[in-house]
Order: structure tokens, then sequence, then C-alpha cells
């Protein structure tokens, strides 16, 4: 893994960490700068990995969300975490879609939840919201007097 | 790779409600005769924000949401969520609950592989087999049934173990099932496997390549049928796992007939696995009965993933230390399989698509969440 931390490294806010895989769950975790993230998945991608999920954490306080990329590699058995936080206010990050297909479903999904939209990515359509939707029920203002609005 | 028929494409929606997508599922084709354009699957229709309904619940009230996400194969979802919370909170399983758990987690996925095994023949116009599979089927969920009282929507397990134990008759009827499945299995190839009809079907269709697996990020069946040798059980063994002794079934040919066979093949290896479990139930507690009511998690996010019937499920969860989550993320194994249908279907007779949609068994409440 020391071959991808040297390589992730220059791309990262810090230098990326070992966690121990038994108290979290994977191996390596890295803060990416968020212009780099194309690059940093480049990184995992040309190593071998594949993308499990894309997912967002919306902290209010911070005035950013973050963005956290699971990767996995069925070989080595190693499981990679890339991160970026991108402000709440027009929240936009770089799409990863042209380095792994998958990834366009789970942004759309990122940015029906959360209100991200990515640069690079075809299609903005609501994928699992109605298709009207213009809310994004997991940002944490999102509470349950705006819920009864969009129940039908 | 398409090529044209005809001059003119017309749409052609399929599902939400059709029997062939088993579930709501809706998929815009553009065709062009018989032979598929373009297909955009439309999602959501059974969308119902469980990872919204984490974050106002507490970790045990969470509990029964995760069966209802696969209501197929139950146990595996929320034996990752039981497992992340035990991670957070540093929750001891004990032994004998551990083997519980790999017997019913084992047991459902053979119940799950069942009914994909009869849905997809009634897929390819062939009823008998479904009839059959239901009667082994009842078999094993009445089993399930005495011990968890319920069928599909288990909510048997807990932080730190089980509900409640299991009891001599379980394990008896346990024993039964595993020659008399091994019989039935043998039946079923007998019967379907080598048919002239399904091999047509099947055989050469819906072809996946290992390197679609890796950039869509297919697991289970899917992958394993186009030769990535991945399983959660072997990779990052839970809930030892480790110490059984069983095969990962494999193909490196990446049609729908090698996810047939690769299907059918882990229901025997579920039998092993389960044979060796049953063998020795570790005496002692089912249960740890040290767990406190009220469960505030370390801060920081973790990741779980388990081996689901249809593939890698994985929860990353977030904690504030409060006593609900900050964040739970559900990774559904259907919806990265699912994403591959566009690029494989394209130029494919519709007939074949739905045998090959049969082959990805999908699950629609575990992909729309």
């Amino acid at each position: 893994m020391n071959d991808i931390v040297s390589l992730l490294t220059p791309l990262s806010v810090h230098t990326p960490r070992f966690v121990t895989y038994t108290e979290k769950g994977w191996h390596l975790d890295a803060l990416i700068v968020t212009e780099r993230i194309i690059d940093a998945t480049r990184v995992l991608a040309d190593a071998g990995y594949t993308l499990e999920t894309i997912t967002g954490v919306d902290w209010p306080e911070q005035g950013n969300i973050e963005l956290v990329y699971d990767l996995f590699h069925s070989d080595r058995r190693e499981r990679a975490v890339l991160r970026v936080r991108i402000g709440r206010d027009g929240a936009e990050a770089k799409s990863i879609s042209s380095l792994f297909s998958g990834a366009a479903w789970h942004e759309r999904e990122a940015h029906d939840f959360f209100g991200v939209r990515f640069e690079g990515l075809a299609d903005h359509t609501p994928l699992l919201l109605a298709e009207d939707a213009d809310y994004h029920p997991l940002r944490k203002d999102y509470g349950a007097q705006a819920n009864d609005v969009h129940q039908t | 790779m398409y090529t044209k028929h005809k001059e003119e494409t017309f749409v052609l929606n399929l599902g939400p409600q059709h029997p062939a997508t088993h579930g709501v599922l809706r998929i815009k084709l553009t065709m062009d005769g018989e032979y598929i354009v373009n297909a955009e699957p439309v999602l959501g229709y059974i969308h119902r924000m469980h990872e919204k309904m984490a974050e106002n619940r507490t970790y045990a009230q969470y509990l029964p949401n995760l069966s209802r996400l696969d209501y197929l194969g139950a146990i595996s979802f929320s034996l990752a969520h039981c497992l992340i919370v035990e991670k957070a909170c540093g929750i001891e399983v004990p032994e004998r609950a551990t083997v519980i758990r790999v017997i019913m987690a084992e047991l459902n996925r053979i119940t799950s592989h069942l009914l994909w095994f009869g849905a997809l023949i009634v897929d390819l116009g062939g009823f008998t087999p479904m009839l059959y599979i239901f009667d082994d089927r009842e078999k094993i969920i009445d089993m399930m049934d005495s011990i968890t009282g319920s069928r599909l929507t288990f909510c048997y397990l807990r932080f730190g173990g089980v509900s409640c134990d299991i009891d001599d008759t379980f394990i008896a009827g346990v024993r039964d099932i595993v020659p008399y499945m091994r019989t039935r299995l043998k039946m079923y190839h007998a019967l379907v496997s080598r048919n002239a009809i399904l091999q047509e079907r099947l055989v050469g269709i819906g072809n996946i390549t290992p390197e679609m697996c890796r950039s869509y990020g297919a697991s289970g069946a899917v992958a394993r049928a186009s030769g990535v040798k991945h399983d959660v059980r072997q990779a990052e063994p839970y809930s030892g796992y480790e110490r059984y002794d069983f095969d990962i079934p494999m193909s490196t040919d990446g049609d729908s007939m090698a996810r047939f066979s690769v299907k059918m093949e882990e229901m025997e290896q579920s039998l092993r696995i389960i044979e060796q479990a049953v063998k020795n139930v570790p005496a002692g507690a089912y249960r740890n009965g040290k767990v406190p009511r009220t469960l505030t998690p370390a801060v920081g996010d973790f990741y779980q993933a388990v081996e689901t019937p249809r593939g890698a499920f994985g929860i990353r969860m977030v904690s504030d230390g409060s006593n609900t989550p900050y964040r739970m993320k559900l990774r559904s194994p259907c919806l990265s399989n699912l994403s591959l249908l566009p690029e494989v279907v394209e130029g494919m007779l519709l007939a074949d698509m739905l045998a090959f949609m049969g082959s990805l068994d999908l699950v629609i409440p575990e992909i729309d969440r």
C-alpha cells in the first residue's frame, strides 16, 4: 500500500493515514484536495481498485459537505477511503464517472440527497427521488416540516 | 455492438408493474423492432429513504428496517447492521451466537437462491420448478420461523447475539435438510440445467467482462461468473466464516449461463457451511447479557461489508457519540449490479434482456432503499 500512499500524498490535504482495519473496517484513509479527486481516483483505479460507493455527510457547523469514496481491491483485499470537503452553498465536485462507469449512479444519488452537482456528470435527473424533486433530504437542515410538504 | 435493422425506432416502457422485473422497476427502452437500441432503468418507485430514517431513531429501533431492504435475504442485511454497531461499541458476541448467525444466514441464502432459480425459469416460460422450489423453500422457512417468529422480514439478530436460542428440534431439522436439499439440487440439475431450451436462452447471452465488473462495482455471483474471485466471506471474514471450509464457485464465461451455474453451486456450498456449523454448535449464552440498553458508539465512522445472497452489501456509519447515527449509508449490491444493464443489453433481443435480468437476481426494494 506504500506505493499508493506516495502517489496520493501530493494530492492530499494531509499525508494519507493507515487505520486499524479491525476497529474501522478499512485500511487507508486520505483527505484529498477537492480539485484533485480525479487524479487520486485514477491512482487507485490504475492499481486495480474498484469503486464500491460514493456518499456524502453533511456538516453544517463546519459549513461543508464531506464526500466519501469507498474503494476496494479484490486481490489485495484492501479497502481505501478517499474524502473531499466541499462548501455547502453551491456544492460542486468533479465527477469520476469517466474512470468508473458505476460512479454515475452514485453521484446522481449524492445529488438527490445532498444537492451536490458533479462537473462532468451528464445526467443530474433524480435517481431515487421523484422526478420533480428540488429538495435534498439528507442535508441536516431538511427537517420534519419540510418532510410533510413533500409527502404525497 | 448494436447494428441498425430498420429506419424507425420506438420507445417501449417496461414496468414499473411488470412480472419480469419482479418488483417495481421501470426500464425505458428504445427499440428497433425486437432489438434494444438503448435501455434506461428508472429507479425510485419503492424508495423509502431508509438512510434518513436511521438518523431519527436509535440503533436498536433501526434493526427492523434492515430486513425490509431485501425481503429475500434479510438475515445478511441485519447481520451487517449488528456487526457495525458491535464494532463501534466494542460489544463481544458469544461463540454460540456467531454460529447461530451463520446457520441462519446460510439457510436464508438457500431460500433466496431457490426463489431466484424458480423465478428465472418462470421468466423463461417453465412453471414446474417454481412449484418444486416453493416446497423446499417452505420447509426451510418453517424451521427458521419456529425460532425467529417470522418468515421473511426477520428481526432476529440483536447487538451481541440473537433474540432467541435454537433448540434441539431445529438442530435436528437442519441436520435432515442438508442431505434432503442435496438430493433436490441433483434433481433440479437433472430437470433444468441441461435442458436444451435453457441452454439456448442463457448460453452466450449477456456477456459481462471482468473489466465491466470493476468499472461498475459489480459483486456477488455477477462478478464471480465473470472471473472476479471475490466473496466477502473469504476476503474479509466476519462472524467466524474463516473457520468454515467452503469453495467460491467461479466461472470465466461471463454469460447468463455462468451466473446460473455459479448460483446453483453456491447453494451446495451453503449446505457445506451449514453442515459444519450444525455439527458443533458451542454451548453457552446465545446473547451477550451486558449490552447496555442505550448504545452510544464512539465518535467516528465505521464500515462493514457482508456477502448477501446478491453480492457485497456495505454499511458506512458515522457516529457523533449520541444514541442515534449521524449518517448511515447503505451500499446496495443490486444497484451496482443493475447499473451495468444498459451497456450489456445494447443490441440484444428484448426476450433475451428479460432472461439476462433474471440471471442478475435483482431485489428492487434493496436498490431503491
